[in-house]
């Protein structure tokens, strides 16, 4: 699935990484505890998460993880933001809650890590 | 070559920042990605754990042909019972760490999962010293 047919699903805003959107992604991971996206070895994923904070996005660049997707409307603070760019990372924004975020794209055939 | 980074305790603005810095220099030394990012996940649970525990600490990384080798000090309450600490969920964080993500008994197993040689020592008031080797 591309990262442009995530955005559309979802209504979701491209908070960075506008370039990328045709970056295929294969799977997906929600979990806003960063210890657990810390231990997986996957290409081509999306982390889902409600967590936005500086950590999301260190974690993110130390398990070189391309997107990221927030849930539950979270905002995205300048500092987040500057240190994605500085990552070439691409951060999605969207309204709806991590259950139904999740369900939708895994009915439009996004895959699961496990 | 050899980086000494120091780390404040209770400051996540900057946690990961030399978690970050170690992984850009080992890609500069074209280290291989997937050992890059087994060295840079165990540094930087290494460093969030320094920064939701310690006073503050020192990370000492040196590199050679064959082999990094990670050495994290910090001054800071110390692990009573590193064998309990060492198990998967068990964890003495607090809530705020809990907020940033952490502390929810992972580090150190995820830590380990991810070094070829790992000693932990701590001394109860003082401190806890974490060793980590990963070979080239």
């Amino acid at each position: 699935m591309k990262i442009s047919e995530i955005v559309r699903i979802l209504n979701a805003k491209v908070a960075c990484g506008q370039a990328h959107v045709d970056m295929d992604i294969e799977r997906g991971f929600a979990s806003d505890l960063m210890s657990d996206v810390l231990t997986l070895d996957t290409d081509k994923m999306v982390l889902i998460t409600g967590l936005a904070n500086m950590q999301t996005i260190r974690t993110v660049e130390m398990a070189d993880v391309q997107c990221v997707l927030f849930v539950r409307n979270k905002q995205i603070s300048a500092d987040m933001l500057e240190l994605a760019k500085e990552h070439d990372m691409i951060l999605l924004q969207c309204k709806y809650s991590m259950f139904n975020a999740v369900g939708m794209l895994y009915e439009a055939g996004l895959k699961p890590v496990y | 070559m050899e980086f000494v980074y120091e780390v404040e305790g209770g400051d996540f603005t900057k946690a990961g920042n030399a978690s970050s810095a170690v992984k850009k220099t080992l890609k500069q030394l074209n280290v291989s990605p997937k050992i890059v990012k087994r060295i840079v996940v165990a540094l930087y649970e290494a460093e969030v754990n320094i920064v939701a525990h310690a006073y503050k600490g020192t990370i000492s990384v040196n590199i050679n042909q064959d082999q990094i080798h990670i050495v994290l000090d910090d001054v800071g309450p110390g692990i009573p019972d590193i064998d309990l600490a060492m198990q998967e969920g068990y964890s003495t964080a607090s809530s705020k760490v809990r907020e940033m993500g952490f502390g929810a008994g992972m580090g150190l197993p995820n830590i380990k999962k991810n070094v070829d040689d790992l000693k932990v020592s701590s001394e109860v008031d003082k401190g806890t010293k974490v060793e980590m080797k990963t070979y080239l």
